[in-house]
């Protein structure tokens, strides 16, 4: 409150105790001003004054309540305030800043109503202007806040989709002689970096690793668990030991870094013999891979292996397959399976059998299951979602 | 439909009558015309619309690329009469709409018969020998004010309102509801407009046009729309008795009476 209007107030107080209608209004703490519909003041009490700096003969006859304004106010009261006066009769709280005699702003707060003649004419408008300048300080700090909280959430959401693109191959991933597809679906609206991570690569001429897998839980320190999953696998395959054994690499490195996180990895190191392909093929505890063959039924591959990070000494082992013309390996992870809406499970008997309808491609493959889950779910997977196809060309 | 539906198309008056657009300014919405487009109801086809982003248009239609100039906002109202199927169009525009309409009939000239601009400003801010009225500063001064003034809107509020066919009018209960607004739409369409400069364009639209000044109007003064007339090739201008900006409420009696007589000149009476 300014000097003067905690003089106005005791002044106020003075003609409230004596019950003088003119003092009532004069003392009135807060300013008050009446206007012609155009506008123009024709009445204007002590408190505006002393708010304002101008004198009675600056004001009563000369000028309009909008030219009290700054320039960008003006604009604000011929599009928002003088309109909705008009349309309702009425305008509340809107505020503005007065420009006084001196030029400096007056952060007001402004009530006004339209008064109607008999005929249902415009007649007159009054105007109560209340001093806002902390309140209007105390706004901008909230929106400061707001604005610095959404950059922030807008930073962050870069972030985690930044981090989330190192989590998978940056281009799509390919292997002379065989066909692959592979997808990747974060879980949500992708503002939290999930913990799905799938990767192929080459270790040497005819040789390569293709390996999928799911940290538990989600954001920073899951991201954290899960790089460093994918890298400690890229090193521990290069010398070309078996899956087991590079997924035993891979456990020792998660328990020495002594994170509370888990994960499951399917592995499938992948040989090429002439036309065909050796698959071995380890699973630690990761849902396991199907294998769509030109006749015959589904079939999954491997077995399940102890999850990753918890024991010393997990089971694991190698199973290994031949992979000839026409055959599909499907490598996915539990956001798949474990998909869920309205309380039912999406399950592996109908990953099954839209693997068995689909297009005979490992394009097709990815494509059907991915298309299929996410309709089940109704476009919002509740977990991230990772495919990996490898197809031997007919 | 999908379209008329987005923007809250309403179409109103003698089916068969020569149809008048009306085109609300930045602030508020169609309801800026209640009191000036039931006078012609009796002789055209009256058709008013949201902009997007505007009153109860689709706001999740709201592109910042495709509103990022006027030229967004022209192109849904060529889109809006071609979806009508008008001719002879007699577009009706206030304020910011008025430059709007000089853009829609410079895109489709085929669609238009004559424009009636209520306080154009083909650029609002001051640049070298031209007056406009405005430094930037107040942009930012306008951006302040919007910043303080959400009118009631609350994000959670946004999808009661917006999404309620049967919204009450203008009521006691919805105080403010008829500027209200998603307020990071407003500052952009205010940015839009203050910094919009269509002064090239005028020379190029030839159909009979009406410019309807106010005295004393603070975003459209004189001097502006002075310059409006003079650029367009085939201008008139009425100077109102009303003051201010919004003489579509403030003088509606005198605004639907400029227009008629213009329409009389302008156009001849069907037989």
């Amino acid at each position: 409150m300014t000097a003067g209007s905690t003089d106005a107030l005791e002044a106020f107080c003075n003609a409230l105790a004596d019950d003088d209608p003119e003092e009532l209004y004069d003392r009135a703490p807060c300013g008050y001003l009446s206007t012609t519909p155009d506008g123009v003041i024709v009445k204007v009490n002590q408190t505006l004054l002393t708010l304002t700096g101008f004198e009675r003969t600056d004001l009563v006859g000369e000028r309009t309540f909008a030219e009290l304004l700054s320039p960008g106010g003006q604009i604000y009261h011929e599009t928002h305030f003088a309109p909705l006066l008009r349309m309702q009769g009425r305008a509340r709280e809107i505020a503005l800043d007065l420009v006084r005699k001196d030029g400096s702003r007056l952060p007001v707060l402004v009530n006004a109503i339209l008064e109607f003649d008999d005929a249902g004419g415009p007649r007159v408008i009054r105007t109560a202007v209340f001093d806002a300048t902390d309140r209007r300080e105390y706004e901008r700090e909230l929106l400061r806040a707001k604005s610095r909280a959404e950059e922030s959430e807008a930073r962050a959401r870069a972030l985690a989709q930044t981090l989330q693109q190192t989590l998978i191959p940056p281009t799509p991933p390919e292997i002379p002689g065989l066909s692959v597809a592979a997808a990747y679906r974060p879980a949500g609206d992708g503002s939290e970096v999930g913990g799905d991570f799938y990767d192929v690569f080459q270790i040497r001429s005819g040789k390569w690793i293709v390996v999928i897998g799911d940290v538990r839980g989600k954001g920073v320190e899951a991201a954290v668990v899960t790089a460093l999953a994918r890298h400690t696998i890229r090193a521990a395959a290069v010398d070309g030991r078996p899956p087991s054994e590079v997924l035993r690499v891979l456990n020792d490195v998660l328990i020495q870094n002594e994170s509370e996180r888990f994960c499951t990895v399917a592995c499938v190191q992948l040989t090429q013999k002439v036309d065909d392909w050796t698959a071995a093929l380890s699973s630690a505890g990761h849902p396991l891979p199907l294998l769509r063959q030109p006749s015959g039924p589904l079939l999954t591959m491997g077995r399940p292996g102890t999850l990753l990070g918890v024991v010393a000494d997990p089971d694991l082992s190698d199973t290994r397959v031949t992979l000839t013309s026409g055959d599909l390996l499907l490598l996915f992870t539990d956001g798949v399976t474990e998909a869920r809406t309205n309380g039912d499970l999406y399950g592996d008997e109908r990953l099954e059998a839209v693997m068995t309808e689909a297009e005979p491609t490992a394009g097709g493959v990815v494509a059907a299951v991915l298309d299929d889950v996410l309709r089940y779910q109704q476009e919002q997977a509740r977990d991230d979602i990772a495919l990996v196809a490898l197809g031997v060309p007919a | 439909m999908e379209l008329l539906v987005r923007h809250n198309v309403t179409v109103s008056g003698r089916e068969d009558g020569q149809p008048m657009v009306f085109a609300h300014g930045f602030g508020c919405d169609q309801h800026m015309w209640r009191f000036v487009s039931p006078a012609f109801e009796a002789d055209h086809k009256v058709v008013l619309f949201d902009h997007i982003g505007a009153g109860e248009s689709d706001l999740s239609a709201y592109d910042p690329d495709r509103y990022s100039t006027l030229g967004g906002y022209a192109d849904d109202v060529v889109a809006i009469c071609r979806e009508l199927g008008l001719e002879d169009v007699i577009f009706v525009g206030h304020s910011v709409s008025a430059m709007i309409g000089v853009l829609a009939a410079r895109r489709a000239p085929e669609l238009f018969a004559s424009l009636v601009l209520v306080g154009p400003s083909p650029r609002y801010v001051n640049d070298g020998d031209y007056t406009g009225g405005f430094d930037r500063s107040a942009i930012d001064e306008l951006l302040d004010a919007l910043d303080s003034n959400y009118l009631g809107w609350s994000t959670a509020m946004a999808p009661v309102i917006m999404g309620n066919p049967d919204r009450p009018q203008l009521g006691e209960e919805l105080t403010n509801s008829f500027c209200r607004t998603d307020p990071d739409i407003v500052r952009r369409f205010a940015r839009v407009t203050i910094l919009s400069d269509n002064r090239d364009d005028l020379a190029k639209v030839s159909v009979p046009t009406l410019v309807l000044q106010c005295k004393n109007d603070v975003i459209a003064p004189l001097a502006v729309g002075e310059y409006v007339r003079d650029a367009m090739p085939n201008a008139t201008m009425t100077l109102l008795a009303a003051t201010g900006h919004c003489p579509n409420l403030s003088a509606p009696e005198e605004t639907v009476d400029a227009i008629r007589r213009f329409l009389g000149h302008a156009i001849p009476a069907q037989a």
